[in-house]
């Protein structure tokens, strides 16, 4: 083991040197660890070879560029570069979803259903009523002019009218009603997501 | 003896990358070149 991270080094500092042979070495050696690592996480060929060959250009780049400073650590560089591509396929994904082609016609990878499944419901009451027990804690005048914003939808305009206090009052205890929710949140790790 | 129930998954040995995927990397590698001029590093791609 300790031999071929070794050699690892060697060959990585004779290809920066302009040894082409040594990345031809280095790519066969990890080249299926790395293929079999990104394919554990995407399961669709063709995204692998893709994520594949973008994290070996990357290498590449980055050597010839004399970027790379981590000698005798050359495989799990590799493996992070095509961890975050992997996490970046992902991501542009989720912004972009793909519609599968299955030969026939399915509206259903047209209209998506939007509504929440059984354990996101359950998240989203609990995280909703987490919201409404911090917002108890708050104290009057802040609690007042938060739930005529947000609950009641009301304008600064109409909350300052309705409290008798000018708009920048009621903006102000808006702020400070967000900062010591934000601080409730933190103090106690609540947290707020689904 | 406990029972195994479950079936070993079916290893794939196949998963490498395709031979014209290594290729292009290593004409990628050799057309790449790093041109230094002063404190500036420029890419070139020289096919």
């Amino acid at each position: 083991m300790k031999k071929e991270l070794i050699q690892d080094a060697e060959l990585v500092s004779s290809y920066i040197k302009g040894d082409e042979k040594a990345l031809s070495i280095l790519i066969q050696r990890h080249k299926q660890k790395i293929y079999s690592f990104i394919y554990s996480k995407v399961y669709d060929r063709d995204i692998t070879e893709d994520i594949f060959q973008d994290t070996f250009i990357k290498v590449i780049k980055t050597l010839k560029l004399g970027k790379y400073n981590e000698e005798g650590k050359f495989l799990p560089w590799v493996m992070r570069i095509a961890h975050n591509l992997v996490i970046d396929h992902f991501r542009k994904n989720s912004r972009m979803p793909k519609f599968s082609n299955t030969g026939e016609f399915s509206i259903f990878s047209v209209l998506s259903d939007s509504s929440l499944n059984a354990e996101k419901s359950l998240i989203k009451d609990q995280v909703e009523s987490d919201v409404r027990r911090i917002i108890e804690e708050l104290p009057e005048d802040q609690k007042q002019v938060l739930v005529m914003r947000m609950y009641q939808d009301m304008s600064f305009k109409e909350i300052s009218e309705r409290t008798g206090v000018s708009i920048n009052t009621a903006l102000g205890r808006m702020r400070y009603a967000l900062i010591n929710m934000r601080k409730v949140i933190d103090q106690n790790n609540i947290v707020l997501t689904n | 003896m406990a029972k195994i129930y479950s079936n070993a998954s079916p290893k794939n040995d196949n998963l490498k990358p395709k031979d014209e995927t290594i290729s292009f990397l290593l004409n990628y590698s050799k057309a790449l070149s790093v041109i230094n001029y002063n404190k500036l590093k420029f890419e070139a791609l020289l096919n």
